[in-house]
């Protein structure tokens, strides 16, 4: 039966999360920004807040919510409209522990989630995106080839966010018979942690880049089945969907405000349809994007086939995301090209949507 | 909790309404194009008669319980639409007059006109509100309505009123008329009344030809001393201060723009339909999640087209749920009917560009649903209408603030 509500849990778990935006990552967002660092204050809340740990079963000392992409669409709005930067360097080591909790094996779930459990923050990753023009998540270019009883991974990645401190990555790449993912230790020979990228966005985060050349995995470091990294990557997407929702809706509700304040010929601008319609269409495309995501996670939830909704709802909200954060500096005008303003922050981090891929954390 | 399941009812009611879309409604599609209004569809609407009220379309029976009511309407209307958005709108049912008189009216005055829907001949009630020098604009309204002794004297010219002729002359139906009481009140003053069908001194003086929905009479009704009882004036004569009477007929409006928008999305859904099918017989196929280099435009515009009709579908459901849950949607109505009337513009147009000739003959369906689309970013309020209505809720401004 049709609902658009949200259950009671998922109203609290939005509403923890949307106080912790408010209060903890949008007041040190600007800051993140220009001098590239995330202070360990907010690293030390976010594990508090339980991001990491929620998800772990119990077995393993986690709190063993029942793995939602509804409840983490929800979440990750929230976070992302705090900022987007923060939010994903909190969200990290869930690029190493869903994938385990979704598709490990017992014996992968036991040797490496209780390390996330502890009151030490712990930092896992994933290697996903590679640094080519026509790099392609349906058929990645970093190979996987059998050795043996092991596995051995040649290829280049980017986009590895915390790198340098992680436990564990998952490298993602492509086996004989099919896509895979593989456990990695940051001391494997052959793995090469590059110097930390320079993006346009999401510059409070650090990224880096990863060179695979001939390491080798035992055959158990595998992640699950053939057919895991396919649902992960629809978890990706959505999981993308829901945090361009935030993004968009952070630089919305700033131009709405601005828009008010600001006055021209005797009136607030916001007086002005040739405003009041841009910020009407930026609100109804924000609630298209949400829905959109909404949907393809409800499918994933109930174990439907996903992977058409999650890529539509998943291009959709890159694009509007782009869409509302350019909107939003133009309300501005030339106040929304000076970093005074968070728009300009905005527009930078939407762009990264169309780029991001292989963030399973939903 | 966040579900997009239909009921089990509803998805029944959709299986029938999707039958008689393509069993009853597409074989005659194009005839009722070519003709327009001057032969009229009998058949099919004696069948739809002989169901209404069985049907969620006629929105008279309501359920005990949680309703469904205005989803299930939404769901019925996209499939009928599906069929053809015309003929559609030519269904013999209480319509928009039938809404005006369920949100405006007192218990009594819904028994009196509503009662008829429930058997006899086919009828139809429309509402009639734009004139030639006010669409949009209601506060403008010319019509005048007086009091004389025990009635209401309407003089005034409307136009653009759906199915006006069969409501007015050619069914024992109504035609629900906004006018002043009191030019100098504005919006204030008007007042909708109903005026029976062959009320003496309402004449219908052109039915028009148009772009598309070609099925459906839009007619002109002349209203010259025209009298009617005292008691057909929906809801209070007094003038208030505020505009609450006002509001109450706007209502009406929450309740028929996420109708529109299924409408269009019907519409917008037979389009892709179409393209999907004929690249699935040409062998082919859309790439979903293919990286950005390897993608057609062709494919590329598919992805889009379908990703628009989601959205807009998205946000019809939701408007028509919380008008189920009896939350107020008048920001979420106007969401769903700008985002369905623009996006499924441009979903039809682009099916017409994308099939080339096929798309632009008139052997097919496709530039006809091209034609009949775009009313919906037109009726029941303009795209630029329901964008002011969004921008006033968002900004928390009046019609005053933002006008």
């Amino acid at each position: 039966m049709v609902n658009f509500k949200p259950t009671e849990e998922q109203e609290l778990v939005r509403e923890t999360m949307a106080s912790f935006a408010r209060e903890i990552l949008r007041p040190r967002a600007r800051e993140a920004d220009e001098t590239g660092g995330v202070v360990p204050e907010v690293v030390a809340r976010g594990w508090e807040l339980g991001l990491v740990q929620s998800m772990i079963p119990e077995a393993q000392g986690g709190y063993g919510d029942a793995r939602s992409a509804l409840t983490s669409a929800l979440l990750l709005e929230e976070l992302a409209y705090g900022d987007l930067a923060l939010a994903l360097h909190l969200l990290t080591p869930r690029l190493f522990t869903v994938p385990l909790v979704v598709a490990g094996t017992p014996a992968q779930r036991a040797a490496w989630l209780p390390r996330f459990t502890t009151a030490e923050v712990a930092v896992g990753t994933a290697a996903f995106v590679e640094p080519d023009w026509d790099f392609d998540p349906t058929a990645l270019a970093t190979r996987a080839e059998p050795a043996g009883a092991d596995w051995v991974l040649h290829g280049r990645k980017c986009l590895v966010p915390l790198a340098d401190t992680a436990i564990g990555l998952l490298v993602y790449a492509t086996a004989p018979d099919g896509p895979a993912a593989f456990i990695v230790e940051p001391g494997a020979a052959g793995l090469t942690i590059g110097e930390r990228e320079k993006n346009m966005g999401i510059k409070a985060l650090a990224t880096y880049g990863l060179t695979l050349d001939g390491v080798r995995v035992p055959a158990a470091s595998r992640l699950g089945d053939g057919a895991a990294v396919p649902a992960l990557l629809d978890a990706s997407r959505v999981a993308i969907a829901a945090l361009a929702v935030g993004v968009a809706r952070a630089a919305f509700d700033y131009a709405r405000d601005y828009a008010k304040e600001r006055r021209a010929f005797g009136q607030a601008i916001a007086q002005k349809q040739a405003i009041a319609f841009k910020l009407a269409d930026m609100a109804i495309e924000i609630d298209s994007m949400r829905l959109l995501a909404w949907e393809a996670a409800w499918r994933i939830d109930r174990g439907l086939p996903a992977t058409r909704e999650a890529v539509l709802a998943k291009d959709y909200a890159a694009r509007a995301a782009l869409k509302i954060t350019d909107d939003a500096v133009q309300v501005l005008g030339g106040h929304g090209y000076i970093r005074d303003h968070m728009v300009e922050l905005w527009l930078r981090d939407a762009r990264g949507f169309a780029t991001f891929d292989g963030l399973a954390i939903a | 909790m966040i579900d997009f399941e239909l009921s089990e009812a509803i998805t029944n009611s959709r299986q029938m309404s999707h039958m008689v879309a393509e069993q009853m409604m597409r074989p005659i599609s194009r005839h009722y194009d070519e003709h327009e209004h001057e032969e009229r569809p009998t058949e099919f609407w004696n069948t739809m008669w002989s169901v209404s009220g069985k049907t969620p379309l006629s929105g008279g029976k309501r359920a005990e319980g949680p309703s469904e009511k205005n989803l299930a309407m939404c769901v019925t209307v996209e499939e009928l639409s599906w069929g053809d958005a015309g003929l559609y709108l030519t269904i013999p049912n209480p319509g928009l007059g039938g809404a005006a008189v369920a949100a405006a009216g007192t218990p009594a005055q819904k028994e009196r006109f509503l009662a008829r829907f429930n058997g006899g001949e086919p009828k139809w009630a429309a509402m009639a509100i734009t004139e030639a020098g006010c669409g949009s604009d209601s506060s403008a309204i010319q019509t005048t309505a007086v009091r004389d002794g025990d009635h209401w004297v309407l003089n005034g010219t409307k136009i653009f009123c759906t199915s006006g002729l069969m409501a007015a002359e050619k069914s024992d139906g109504f035609v629900v008329v906004w006018a002043t009481l009191d030019r100098s009140a504005g919006r204030a003053g008007i007042r909708a009344f109903v005026v029976e069908h062959g009320t003496p001194g309402m004449y219908v003086t052109k039915v028009e030809h148009k772009l598309g929905i070609r099925a459906s009479d839009t007619a002109t009704l002349v209203f010259e001393d025209c009298r009617v009882p005292l008691d057909n004036l929906l809801g209070s004569a007094e003038i208030p201060k505020t505009q609450q009477g006002f509001k109450g007929v706007m209502a009406t409006f929450d309740a028929t723009r996420p109708l529109v928008a299924a409408s269009a999305l019907g519409v917008g859904r037979a389009a892709l339909d179409f393209v999907l099918e004929t690249l699935r017989e040409k062998g082919v196929p859309i790439r979903y999640g293919a990286p950005a280099h390897k993608l057609t435009a062709l494919e590329r515009d598919v992805m889009d087209m379908e990703a628009q009709l989601e959205a807009a579908r998205l946000l019809t459901w939701r408007a028509a749920w919380m008008m189920d849950q009896g939350i107020h949607n008048n920001l979420e109505a106007s969401m769903a009917k700008a985002k369905a009337g623009l996006a499924v513009t441009n979903i039809t147009q682009k099916a017409v560009e994308l099939l080339g000739p096929l798309g632009y003959s008139r052997r097919l369906l496709l530039e006809k649903w091209m034609r009949d689309a775009k009313i919906n970013d037109i009726f029941e309020g303009t795209q630029q209408i329901n964008q002011l209505i969004v921008a006033r809720r968002i900004l928390g401004y009046s019609s005053e603030a933002l006008r």
